[in-house]
């Protein structure tokens, strides 16, 4: 316990990174994922394909291998980036496509009837989409999207063997210095992580409650 | 229905198959039947019905015939692990010849990986019953474990690009980024003391592309663990002396002093008869220049 | 809903624009996939003087069909081979776990005792919050157990909780009539939940529970940390053997496996999707 109060600044730097990680890749997983899954419903056939080839791709990929093309292979084509924002791509890259599927389980919730009445009104897709039918999908998304953010949140600890400092880094550096105290502090670590996906879990069982009200 | 069967029935096959794979494993530990000179891959002679105190640690291993190694699998020269699946190096060497003295053939020991981050733990639960793993003796981990040996001194280095003429010694970090395995003491050290920008993986092998794209200076570790990098990849040079004293030791629980002893009796054997020299030689010394053995720090 | 509700029936001229697209697009796409094969397959000079051969030359892949510095290309074969029959025998075990906890879970979440209930709940929250990685060190460092069982353990767990959330979600969305025929037939509660509700939740959610398996089979590759030697970790091993100028080659080997394995068990649970209706 001693050791968590003592290098508690660094447990906040960890965990302020974390924090950054999440929140970037996060609105990142999102807009990538609401394009991918526009994309899969749209009526030109390449989009769709690329759309579900992306998604296929990335869902049955472990994260680890999504790094490590984005930290060591992308280089070899020229493209050198910041570690930092090597992992933030490689975190949305591989967030997006559990996004996009959540919304398009949404988007496939939504009544046939709403579509078939906007399209009657005249509205192109691209305006049934945006002024119709996503705004009704995401309200039913909203509990397995926070469910993906807490997986997110998890994930961002594979971003500690890429060159990046988070949370779980401080557990590695602090374990090696004390070694009486591994277990505590690792407790520690743990906290911390539950201190972000706890209040989600909990914000996503009162949304389900509401929804559930609704229908 | 008959494609949906076909299917499930591969599927069972193929799990089926996984697991009695996975139970064959690929560190055979059939105790081998008779005491055989020059056993394993380092040759040692493997003591025949030693005798040890009553209810010590030694004759508790050597009645089962059977010991739990930790050791690193990733560091050339000193503990790899082979396609075959059996660790190679220094450390393997070391830690085979203390089994060879306790009687228990090189095919009975269980090698298990130990990273920094359970070495201490390993040992406290006895889920290892030695460690010997590029582990450097210091004050701080006296109070969990205790140490036998040294059996090697090291230092710690930088490596560099062989075309980079600006980094001749570790102040000349001070502020460049900088790349080592995180929560290591090298890279704790390489912050703390030169004001080095500290870019941290989990493995060293991972840094060497870094090195080579210039996103990172140098790589800091233990002079031998870079050698070994040097070696594969003559792109890299090291740089400096070793600027600290890194001693080797072979990690035991703590307060078995009986162990320790007979361990560092096995070490002092070894360095006088010239087995210390004969195992450096067929592994790490196949790089590294030939040192004299350390002097043991009984205590 | 359809996709063909968002939008009109295409006409001939919608046909022709959209094949135009479909067509460009292709180009556009197949164009940047050859770009990256040329740039990857070219020998890059990084430093004067210092050229690395490129991704698709043969220094880099010859671990794979001939004998190098005293292996065979068997044993390195035989090595991702094992690897994979581990990954896959803790994945299989882990699910097969997961799934009765999450049964159970899931029951003991809906029952009407409070005092069973909010435990259970805060248990669940818990669990789903871990970093698996954690979860797996925690469970190494405190019990004696095997590496292979705290790898299953960790993995149940969590995976466990999440299914026997997205079950319970399942159960409460079901009309409301279901279980008061039930009810109404005479059957005691459990059994409304075991014979009614259960198996029509389970068949709506069977997706996420098959997603959320392809994830469990994923995160075996967490184990590095424990040391369990996975297909991840046996593909490290090489690469740390032969060096890192393999580094692309097993890892894109791991990578087909992956996508082999993961691509086949989902449409593996398509199938039986299809067949059980």
């Amino acid at each position: 316990m001693k050791v968590i109060l003592e290098n508690f600044g660094l447990f906040w730097l960890g965990f302020i990174s974390t924090l950054k990680l999440l929140g970037v890749s996060g609105i990142g997983a999102l807009l990538l994922g609401t394009l991918m899954a526009s994309l899969r419903v749209s009526p030109f056939g390449s989009f769709r394909a690329l759309s579900a080839i992306y998604t296929e791709l990335l869902r049955n990929t472990p994260l680890t291998l999504v790094f490590f093309f984005c930290v060591f292979v992308l280089p070899k084509l020229g493209i050198v980036l910041d570690f930092q924002i090597s992992a933030i791509v490689a975190l949305t890259a591989y967030t997006a496509p559990f996004v996009a599927e959540a919304l398009r389980s949404g988007i496939n919730g939504v009544p046939i009837g709403q579509a078939e009445a906007a399209r009657s009104l005249g509205l192109r897709f691209d305006q049934v989409l945006t002024l119709v039918v996503l705004p009704q999908a995401v309200r039913m998304v909203i509990p397995p999207l926070i469910n993906v953010f807490i997986a997110l949140t998890k994930n961002t600890s594979v971003a500690g063997g890429f060159f990046v400092f988070e949370l779980f880094s401080v557990g590695k550096r602090l374990a090696n210095l004390h070694g009486s105290a591994v277990v505590p502090i690792l407790v520690g670590i743990a906290c911390f992580y539950l201190l972000i996906t706890v209040p989600l879990g909990q914000l996503s069982q009162r949304l389900e409650a509401r929804i559930a009200l609704v229908r | 229905m008959r494609q949906a069967r076909f299917t499930l029935a591969v599927f069972v096959v193929a799990v089926a198959g996984a697991l009695t794979l996975n139970s064959c494993g690929d560190s055979s530990k059939t105790s081998s039947t008779g005491n055989a000179e020059a056993n394993g891959p380092y040759q040692l002679a493997v003591k025949i019905d030693p005798k040890f105190e009553a209810g010590s640690t030694m004759e508790k291993l050597s009645k089962a015939k059977k010991i739990t190694i930790g050791t690193k699998f990733d560091q050339p020269l000193f503990g790899l692990k082979g396609p075959d699946g059996k660790p190679r190096g220094f450390d393997v060497a070391i830690g085979s010849l203390v089994a060879s003295r306790l009687g228990i053939p090189y095919e009975n020991i269980e090698w298990v990986e130990t990273v920094s981050l359970n070495r201490e733990p390993f040992l406290q639960q006895g889920r290892v019953d030695i460690v010997v793993a590029t582990y450097t003796i210091n004050d701080e981990r006296k109070k969990v474990v205790d140490f036998a040996g040294p059996y090697y001194e090291a230092g710690q280095s930088i490596m560099v690009l062989k075309s980079n003429t600006d980094v001749k010694g570790p102040e000349d970090l001070r502020g460049k980024p900088v790349c080592s395995v995180e929560g290591s003491t090298p890279a704790a050290r390489i912050v703390k003391d030169y004001g080095a920008n500290l870019v941290a993986t989990d493995a060293y092998s991972k840094c060497l592309e870094p090195l080579r794209n210039g996103q990172v200076i140098a790589v800091t570790t233990d002079n031998v663990i870079l050698a070994g990098f040097v070696d594969q990849n003559p792109e890299f040079k090291l740089v400096g002396e070793p600027f600290t004293k890194e001693p080797y030791g072979i990690g035991v629980k703590k307060n078995d002093d009986k162990l320790r002893a007979f361990i560092n009796d096995v070490l002092e054997d070894a360095e006088k008869d010239g087995t210390w020299k004969r195992l450096w030689q067929e592994t790490a010394g196949k790089v590294l220049p030939t040192p004299s053995p350390p002097v043991l720090a009984r205590y | 809903m359809s996709s063909s509700v968002l939008y009109d029936a295409p006409g001939p001229k919608t046909r022709r624009v959209s094949n135009i697209v479909s067509i460009v697009g292709l180009l556009a796409i197949g164009s940047a996939l050859a770009w990256l094969l040329a740039t990857l397959a070219a020998p890059r000079e990084i430093r004067p003087g210092l050229v690395q051969p490129g991704l698709f030359d043969s220094s880099r892949w010859n671990i794979f069909y001939e004998p190098f510095q005293g292996y065979s290309p068997f044993q390195v074969w035989y090595g991702i081979f094992t690897g994979l029959a581990a990954t896959f025998s803790a994945a299989v075990v882990a699910a097969l776990l997961a799934m009765s906890l999450a049964l159970v879970v899931c029951l003991l979440r809906l029952t009407k005792n409070a005092g069973v209930r909010v435990p259970t709940a805060v248990m669940l929250e818990f669990l789903r919050g871990m970093p698996i990685l954690l979860m797996m060190l925690f469970i190494l460092l405190v019990s004696g157990i095997s590496v292979f069982w705290v790898v299953v353990v960790s993995l149940a767990l969590y995976n466990g909780a999440v299914i026997g959330e997205a079950i319970r979600s399942g159960i409460q969305s079901l009309p409301r009539g279901q279980r008061e025929a039930g009810l109404a037939l005479g059957l005691s509660s459990i059994q409304v939940r075991l014979i009614i509700e259960l198996p029509q939740a389970l068949r709506q959610m069977m997706p996420t529970i098959i997603a959320q398996l392809v994830v469990l089979l994923k995160d075996t590759s967490l184990a590095y940390i424990i040391g369990y030697e996975d297909l991840l970790k046996k593909i490290t091993h090489l690469s740390n053997f032969y060096g890192d100028r393999y580094f692309f080659s097993v890892f894109f080997v791991a990578l087909v496996a992956y996508l082999l394995v993961n691509l086949s068990i989902s449409r593996f649970a398509w199938h039986l999707s299809k067949h059980v209706h």
